[in-house]
């Protein structure tokens, strides 16, 4: 099947493509571009390692095809550092041990974001209903909130109890 | 997933002679077709693209509301407009899905969702719905999903869809779009009975488009609310569902609108609770009364014969909250 050729932004940078149809926007940042960061884990929108920033949309790039990324704006875990400094979310993702096999990390990372840029100052009950499409087998999410919680108050300045 | 082409028609007219050709389907959010794709349940060799469509406005008026059918599900749920006169919309919208669905997923894509019966989405197994005429292993298989009204001897899957059921109680009309033109058709007489065609869900004709959802302003939209019950909190499909909407003078309920989810073929709604409700006074023996009502003509299984005791108990629940 002719391919398609595809041109987006990606983190940041312009970037050109060629498509199979039937791939998914995962498919091409993992296979095509070699963005190995956003991760399989169900292929069907259930567990949100995929997770990625469309045009300041989260969303699954698992349910997304390659070729309607045409004209957009991707934001993937990738683009989150700034060069080899670590963004305040993995920083604190650390600090917390918010992790523990990782592979869930790369998407939780990009819907916190997501949902700090929408908003900087969510109550604990907004982010666990903003993170409840990002499934972790490991953690049991508390370190995931409370490092949400830190950096959220951190980026907003406030100095934390 | 098998090889496809997709169409980006310019105009509406394009989309729709794009889809009247055969094995065509249209793709909105994606979000439930690529995975049918993916799993070989849906095997299009042409999609057609309705993004290009300039059809995703949210237009909120005194007289009612328009949803243009590429409206993303998240955006009606959080618009001002909506939470405001039609809660019972918002409130069902925010209890599906995920976050990262709901920012994709459109409003006409919901409302063409298929079910989530686990035989009809493996290929490892017979299903009617699938394969006409295969057989339906559900009816004596794992049913404690599966629905208990609506049901017939060749289906017994529940339409999974939450957005639609709210829908049920604000007398929402769907605008269509074919080759011999327009036509509208109320939210009930949109889904079909599974009877003996269980592959044939819809009255929409091949290559028929909706474009967008008429939903009137009443005094009972703006007093209406949404409950799921589901099996876990983050995001699951319903259990079981109620819908409702109250027009009341004072503490007499005027008129009532009572609809149910995670247990019809179909959205379902129930009559039979509305009458026990009319020109009564919200007192609590009158709703108990009532919500005892619900699941006239249910058929359920060993596995599901709870969804019945359950959806009394939603809809009582349901009715608490919005009288009070
Ligand atoms: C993980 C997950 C959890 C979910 N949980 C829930 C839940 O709790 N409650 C719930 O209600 N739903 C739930 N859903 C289903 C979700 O709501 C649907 O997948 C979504 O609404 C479909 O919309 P879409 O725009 O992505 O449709 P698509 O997948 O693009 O299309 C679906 C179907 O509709 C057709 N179509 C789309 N638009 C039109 C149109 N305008 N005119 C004619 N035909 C059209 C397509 O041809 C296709 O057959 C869930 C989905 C996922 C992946
Ligand atoms: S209940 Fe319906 S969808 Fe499920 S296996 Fe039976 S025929 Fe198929
Ligand atoms: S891989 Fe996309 S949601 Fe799981
Ligand atoms: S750290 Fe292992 S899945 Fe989340």
């Amino acid at each position: 099947m002719a391919k398609t050729y595809v041109s987006a932004t990606i983190n940041g940078e312009s970037a050109e493509f060629l498509c199979e149809t039937q791939q998914t926007l995962l498919d091409v940042l993992r296979d095509v571009i070699g963005l190995t960061g956003s991760k399989e884990g169900c292929g069907s929108g259930d567990c949100g390692a995929c997770s990625v920033i469309v045009d300041d949309r989260l969303v699954c790039s698992c349910l997304m095809l390659g070729v309607e990324a045409e004209g957009k704006s991707i934001t993937t875990i990738e683009g989150i550092a700034n060069g080899d400094t670590l963004h305040p979310i993995q920083q604190k993702f650390l600090e917390y041990a918010a992790l523990q096999c990782g592979f869930c990390t790369p998407g939780l990372i990009v819907a916190t974001k997501a949902l700090l840029d929408e908003n900087p100052n969510p109550t604990e009950t907004e982010a666990r209903y903003w993170l409840a499409g990002n499934l972790c087998r490991c953690t049991g999410y508390d370190k995931v909130i409370r490092a949400v919680m830190d950096v959220a108050a951190d980026m907003r300045g406030e100095k934390v109890a | 997933m098998q090889a496809f082409t997709l169409t980006q028609p310019s105009n509406i007219q394009s989309a729709v002679a794009a889809a009247s050709e055969p094995q065509t389907k249209y793709i909105a959010g994606g979000t439930d077709l690529l995975q049918l794709a993916k799993d070989d349940i849906e095997t299009p060799r042409q999609l057609v693209d309705l993004e290009p469509l300039p059809m995703s406005g949210i237009h909120a008026g005194p007289n009612g509301l328009r949803l243009e059918a590429l409206a993303r599900m998240s955006d009606v749920a959080a618009h001002p407009a909506v939470v405001h006169g039609w809660p019972v919309l918002s409130q069902a919208l925010l209890a599906s899905a995920s976050p990262q669905i709901r920012n994709m997923a459109t409003v006409g894509g919901n409302l063409l969702q298929r079910t989530r019966c686990g035989y009809f989405r493996d290929t490892g197994f017979a299903c009617n719905k699938r394969v006409p005429g295969s057989g339906c292993p559900a009816i004596n298989g794992e049913n404690r999903m599966h629905a208990i009204l609506g049901v017939s001897d060749h289906c017994i899957a529940t339409n999974p869809g939450d957005m639609a059921v709210a829908m049920m109680v604000l007398d929402a009309e769907l605008e269509l779009i074919g080759r011999n033109g327009t036509r509208k058709v109320a939210i009930g007489d949109f889904h079909r009975l599974p009877a003996d065609t269980p592959h044939i869900e819809t009255i929409l004709r091949p290559g028929e488009l909706i474009t967008g959802i008429a939903i009137p302003a009443s005094a009972a939209a703006r007093r209406s609310g949404y409950l799921k019950v589901r099996d876990r909190a983050s995001f699951e499909f319903a259990v079981v569902s109620a819908a409702v909407a109250l027009d009341m003078d004072g503490g007499t309920i005027r008129s009532a609108r009572v609809a149910a989810g995670g247990v019809g073929t179909k959205p379902w709604r129930l009559p039979e609770v509305e009458a026990a409700l009319t020109g009564k006074p919200a007192r609590a023996a009158t709703l108990q009364e009532a919500a005892g009502r619900a699941g006239e003509g249910a058929k359920t299984t060993a596995m599901n014969a709870f969804k019945l005791v359950l959806l009394r108990r939603a809809v009582l629940r349901a009715l608490q909250t919005v009288a009070a």
